[in-house]
């Protein structure tokens, strides 16, 4: 099976006896490892390392002498206990496999040549390595509708499940979406969804991958291979930046399959569905396989030598402190080094930001002491929650999460302006004001607390948080943008509070662009150089760089009023498309229609492109380059190259490269290897992840950045203006399924976005007469839009939520673009029943 | 037609079955062998340490089945850990079985003051009665009395003005009978699907309901316990043998011509007597003779006229190569014909096998096609051979069978050993090996003389085809 074998480090250890030969185990452990280990392995169908054992298949029954005489016992529920003698091979325990063997096969259909499994599937294999030769099963067997959707995503075939529990366990245990169970029973058992309730899980795709059988399939994949035909390489998937480890598998030059990688540090082998089923954007046909340039208002194809040089020469021509870069958390390591040396030596332009205003200042992400995700979830630990709703923006943290809290006795303080996925396992979830996160964070800690509350929160909830806070040994800390609505100073004054109450607390930076630690660290925001170096204090990168920019520049919010002032003659979009990023629609359309020549350097026209763009520069997308990227943590990790690009597009940092080389820059860089090594030179913090570290076998999980920064600084705090009585604070978060360009283009996952409604809470929906569909007209202080009213009682009273990025960018669609202003602390909205 | 006890001094569960009104209170309390809910003010006047002594002393045997001593059970929990559960397994559901069910029926108090008393000595707050599904009658016998119980004080708080509180609950199962099987139980309790647990590594008394010491009592263990308590060790001791002593219930059905509900001694009655006496089942029907039977519920393996000398005493049973289990004897004459039998015993559990495990799940089902293929007249030579080796991956070994006088073959002891979670899979095995050893010729004339065996007139209902359609 593809579950790796657990590494363990053995701190109790117990003799046994397996096949004859002495072995060392960890006590308790389960006696199917402890095999396993030793070289003996036990065939099995419903263990997996990552859940709870049951025991259902039988097959991997063993005979155990525990001094009481053999008897067969299954061994993925048997601890080892001390001097266990365990036959793995003998003619009983191979009577029993046969039996178990001929009794799954006995009602599974043989249509192992029309099934997405055969080939890699242990039913198959451990039929051959174990089991009977031939079936005595003469009888009809059962018969299924097959297979039936159980979600949009996920089919079901219902006469080749053979009942191992792995899928109902997953849903229940690991992704706390218990939509599926076993329903009947005898030999009737069936795995079933309940009436009208689909399986929409947005984990649903591990049940495909650990399904033993091809009973579940899922619709990105169904009839697409055959398992030899596949070719594969393990990589890090780069639909958020958890970093969970895959293998990308492809066959005839096109990506068809991830499957999770159990990297113990991260993902457990899980994945999310956008994850999972992300690569289909890769195989989109709107992707760009050559170049654009606009003629006469319209993107046209154009060569490569006439785009290039229509780039090198907007730059070449502009006023430095006139060209603007924005984007790049989409890239590589080495693609981000390679802007980032283009931007700020050879062009010399400071302003470069990676985030687009939906972020946080790099300050908060480098010059804080770090703490790793397992640092987070360490058991018994305590954990002050202040990021985004992890099951909507980084899936796989919210396992790992809620794995924490609900097995590992990790309390989770969870602070945020509308409940959260974390919500239902978290010790303590309180809900301050929108722009008031700081002033209850200050409260969690000390000093008195009004019997009215504090920011909303109600005086009980505040005085029981701080009591789980306040015996806190290691306080975690995990840091995000929770509401694109207000600014990003909230979050820093949030972080300057817990700061001065509890000094040692470590922090997990949770930023949901895929490499955006990784542009960090490059440099790609304002003041900052690669290696967390600054222009204050620029280290080697002077001499290696030659020029560097004078002062500090501006960040996405100063890049876009600049330019919606002209100010900006050359902006580059580093696989950025503000139009739909940023927080502030308005001023994104203002900049880019003022902005002189535009560049967008993209697998796609995104948005913003299609809108503005004089050049478009056709980049390769996931698993078309190799190289490294860098996750939340600070974990670099390797990036495969399976296929090649569409067309004539290429790799970001070879157009960095020719940009730079066409400025009359030699960058000494002929592959993307040579770009890391000027890294790992150049960053004292990169020494240990050079290539040939990265290729080490003790570095299979990826080398960790240590982050033991101490340069952060509280700024002055933010001033929110009181809460007019009669608005609502508007809150805008994301949902994992929005309009993002690449999601846009994966056929299975586009369609699983939600409509833009506005959520209320129930007494807000009360005083205006609204239930849910009515119509509403929200006014802000810039625009009024009409929308869908939704309620629900986790909105608590004085608040409203917008999603943003799930309405196109047409002038009626429900856009909290339209509506938030950049810059302002809090966006206050008024609500009539429209 | 005779019921219950032979004599009014061996009456002791059942002294109240042919009062009129002794399922209320008032009933209760003014008839039967003991008072009504004195029993319980006693046992408060004495320390639980003494209740639980006194059950131990007198080693009143679990009727579920298995026959553990209940005292000792009581002591498994671990000790100063609370909350504790007491539940009571009324889930009986075992073709032939029908004790409990006419127990509840007929004299709910007397149960309910069995709870009281139980859990008064192990130290629990919460009972939870369990009865299965199809007991309409005995729920709500058991509702109404409950009900009565509760404003009489003698449930909830402040029991008889003591400081001793205990709620009991009524639960109504869903019609499983693997829920009998006390983990499933448990679970069903719990409201998950009724599937049993794995043993080990919890046991209930350790980590039962919601992961708490229980204790899981068949209802006519704990309805022994007012009457013991009435009258003493002594007396509870004084008739059945050393190793069993007290009376048992025992469901007779089948060949006899007063089929009932019996209370007899326990370990010194045969099951000739009980066949025989005008007391109990009165003759094998007339004109007929004893061909088989089954001792002990339906998971029993068959007994033969051979075995009919026999006490019903669980050892001396087991020794034998099958079990008293429950206390349901079948009894069938020469007319019954040892396939259609042996199907439909193996029918039920293969219906009821709850899906679990792989070799139960497939294994009876598998059995139970092989065995209606016979009967149909499509047996094959190699399907006897098949039959047992297939019951042999449910249950590796030789199976518990009874002796054959004139096979010289040994009695395996119970109970079997499995590759399945549960008990459930190896049931199905005792009728099998049952049938093939003792009357494998019969099984041979059908599938090879099938043209001079008749047929089946009508063959049974085929098991219910599988929903087609989705969900969606």
């Amino acid at each position: 099976m593809s579950e790796r074998p657990r590494k363990i480090e053995i701190t109790d250890p117990v003799e046994i006896t397996v096949d004859g030969q002495t072995v060392t185990a960890q006590s308790g452990e389960l006696l199917i490892e402890a095999c396993e280990r030793a070289g003996a392995y036990v065939p099995r169908f419903c263990y997996h390392p990552r859940m709870e054992p049951v025991g259902m298949c039988r097959m991997c029954l063993v005979e155990v002498d525990t001094g009481r005489g053999p008897a067969l016992q299954p061994s993925c529920m048997l601890p080892v206990t001390p001097g266990m003698a365990v036959d793995t091979t003998g003619e009983k325990v191979a009577k029993a496999q046969d039996g178990v063997l001929e009794f799954l096969l006995a009602n599974h259909p043989l249509d192992c040549p029309v099934c997405d499994k055969g080939g890699e599937c242990p039913l198959q294999d451990q039929t051959v390595a174990y089991g009977p030769g031939e079936s005595r099963f003469v009888e009809e067997k059962r018969h299924y509708t097959k297979p039936i959707p159980i979600s949009e995503t996920v089919y079901l075939d219902r006469e080749r499940c053979i009942l191992c529990d792995r899928c109902t366990r997953f849903a229940k245990e690991v992704a706390g979406d218990p939509l599926i169970h076993f329903a009947e029973r005898g030999a009737q058992t069936e795995v079933a969804t309940f009436p009208g309730e689909p399986f929409s899980s947005y984990f649903s795709g591990n049940t495909v991958q650990i399904c033993p059988v091809g009973a579940l399939t899922a619709k990105p994949y169904r009839f697409k291979a055959r398992p030899w035909d596949l070719e594969e390489s393990e990589s890090t998937c780069t639909g958020c930046s958890v970093g969970c480890r895959v293998t990308v598998q492809s066959s005839r030059n096109e990506v068809l399959r991830f499957q999770g990688v159990d990297s113990d540090p991260v993902n457990w082998s899980w994945l999310c569905d956008k994850g999972r089923f992300g690569f289909e954007a890769g195989n989109s046909e709107d992707r760009l396989g050559e170049p654009l340039l606009r003629d006469g208002g319209e993107l046209r194809p154009a060569r490569w030598s006439d785009a290039l040089t229509a780039a090198a020469s907007a730059l070449k021509g502009a006023d430095a402190d006139r060209v603007a870069v924005l984007g790049g958390a989409r890239l590589t390591n080495e693609g981000q080094l390679a802007w980032a040396r283009l931007a700020k030596s050879v062009v010399g332009t400071d302003h470069v930001d990676a985030q687009l205003g939906d972020g946080l200042p790099a300050e908060v992400v480098l010059d804080l002491p770090g703490a790793t995700i397992d640092e987070v979830c360490a058991p018994g630990g305590t954990v002050l929650y202040l990021g985004p709703d992890p099951k909507e923006e980084l899936p796989v943290l919210h396992l790992r999460l809620r794995h924490a809290a609900v097995n590992d006795r990790v309390k989770i303080v969870s602070v945020s302006p509308v409940a959260t996925g974390l919500s239902e396992f978290a010790a303590a979830d309180v809900h301050p004001r929108p722009g008031e996160t700081a002033v209850l964070v200050a409260a969690l800690f000390g000093g008195d607390v009004p019997s009215d509350g504090v920011a909303g929160v109600p005086a009980e909830q505040v005085l029981a948080a701080r009591e789980l806070l306040s015996g806190a040994q290691d306080l975690k800390v995990v840091v995000g943008r929770q509401n694109l609505a207000e600014s990003a100073a909230v979050m820093v004054d949030a972080v300057a509070a817990v700061r001065a109450a509890v000094p040692t607390a470590t922090f997990l930076p949770a930023l949901r662009r895929a490499n955006v630690r990784g542009a960090l660290e490059a440099g790609l925001a304002p003041g900052r150089l690669p290696g967390r170096a600054t222009l204050e204090a620029p280290g080697s990168w002077k001499d290696a760089w030659g020029s560097l920019p004078k002062s500090v520049g501006r960040d996405a919010e100063g890049i876009l009023t600049a330019a919606a002032a002209g100010r900006i003659d050359v902006l580059v979009l580093l696989g950025a498309d503000p139009l739909s990023d940023f927080p502030d629609r308005d001023l994104a359309a203002k900049a880019l229609d003022a902005a002189g020549t535009v560049i967008s350097v993209d697998p796609f026209v995104n948005a913003s492109a299609a809108r503005a763009a004089d050049v478009v520069l056709a980049a390769a997308a996931f698993g078309e380059v190799a190289g490294t990227t860098t996750s939340l943590e600070g974990r670099v990790t390797t990036l495969a190259q399976q296929v090649t690009p569409p067309g004539t597009a290429r790799a970001d940092w070879l157009l960095a490269v020719e940009l730079a080389d066409r400025l009359g820059t030699d960058t000494k860089v002929a592959t993307a290897e040579d770009l890391w090594a000027q890294m790992v030179e150049g960053s004292a913090a990169h020494a240990g992840a050079s290539t040939e570290a990265l290729a080490d076998e003790a570095n299979v999980d990826g080398v960790l950045l240590a982050l033991d920064g101490s340069g952060f600084t509280a700024p002055a705090a933010t001033q929110v203006p009181p809460q007019n009585s009669y608005s609502l604070r508007l809150v805008v978060n994301r949902s994992l399924y929005d309009h993002g360009t690449l999601l846009s283009h994966c056929p299975s996952s586009a369609p699983l976005s939600r409509e833009a409604t506005l959520v209320l809470g129930p007494a807000d929906a009360e005083s205006i007469a609204v239930t849910t569909g009515s119509p509403v007209k929200v006014t802000a202080q810039r625009a009024t839009i009409t929308a869908v009213a939704t309620v629900v009682d986790s909105v608590p009273r004085g608040t409203a939520v917008l999603h943003h990025n799930l309405a196109d960018a047409d002038a009626d669609g429900v856009d909290p673009g339209r509506i938030v202003i950049a810059g302002e602390p809090v966006t206050e909205i008024r609500v009539e029943a429209g | 037609m005779p019921e219950g006890a032979a004599t009014p001094e061996l009456a002791r569960v059942t002294s109240r079955w042919a009062v009129d009104g002794s399922h209320t209170i008032d009933g209760y309390r003014s008839s039967g062998s003991y008072a009504g809910y004195e029993s319980i003010k006693a046992a408060l006047d004495m320390t639980p340490d003494q209740v639980s002594g006194l059950v131990k002393d007198a080693t009143v045997l679990g009727r579920g089945g298995a026959g553990f001593p209940a005292g000792v059970k009581w002591g498994f929990c671990p000790p100063g850990v609370w909350p504790r559960y007491l539940v009571v397994n009324g889930d009986e559901s075992e073709p032939g079985t029908y004790k409990d069910r006419i127990l509840m029926e007929r004299d709910p108090h007397q149960l309910i003051e069995g709870c009281l008393i139980a859990a008064y000595a192990i130290g629990v707050a919460q009972v939870f009665l369990y009865v299965r599904g199809e007991m309409a009658h005995a729920q709500e016998r058991i509702a109404a009395a409950l009900n009565e119980a509760y404003a009489a004080g003698l449930v909830g708080k402040n029991i008889l003005g003591t400081d001793f509180s205990v709620d009991i609950v009524l639960h109504w199962g869903a019609g499983a009978y693997i829920v009998g099987e006390e983990t499933a139980l448990i679970e069903s309790l719990e409201g998950n699907r009724g599937m049993p647990r794995l043993k080990p590594p919890f046991f209930p008394a350790a980590k039962g309901l919601y992961m708490a010491p229980t204790i899981v009592n068949n209802v006519e263990t704990l309805a022994n316990l007012p009457w013991l308590v009435a009258h003493g060790v002594d007396e509870y001791r004084s008739v059945g043998t050393e190793a069993s002593p007290g009376t048992r219930l025992i469901a007779l059905s089948g060949h006899v011509n007063t089929p009932g509900v019996f209370e007899v001694p326990q370990g010194t009655t045969t099951f000739r007597e009980l066949f025989e006496s005008e007391q109990y089942g009165g003759g094998i029907r007339d004109g007929h003779h004893l061909k088989m039977f089954i001792p002990g519920g339906a998971s029993a393996p068959w007994f033969f006229p051979e075995q009919v000398d026999l006490p019903l005493e669980g050892r001396v049973i087991g020794g034998e190569g099958s079990m008293l289990g429950s206390g349901a004897i079948v009894v069938m004459d020469e007319t019954t014909d040892a396939v259609k039998a042996c199907l439909r015993v193996v029918r039920f559990f293969a219906r009821e096998s709850c899906g679990k495990c792989a070799p139960c799940r497939e294994g009876t089902t598998w059995e139970e096609k092989i065995l209606q293929r016979i009967l149909d007249g499509h047996g094959r030579p190699s399907d006897l051979d098949l039959l047992l080796d297939v019951a042999d991956n449910i249950s590796p070994g030789p199976y518990p069978t009874a002796a054959h006088p004139d096979a010289g073959l040994e009695a395996v002891p119970f109970p079997p050993r499995q590759t399945t979670i549960c008990p459930l899979g190896p049931s199905s095995v005792a009728p099998i090996t049952s049938a093939i050893r003792r009357f494998r010729p019969e099984f041979e004339a059908k599938i090879t003389k099938r043209d001079s065996i008749p047929v089946s007139a009508a063959p049974a209902a085929p098991a219910p085809t599988p929903t087609a359609q989705g969900h969606h």
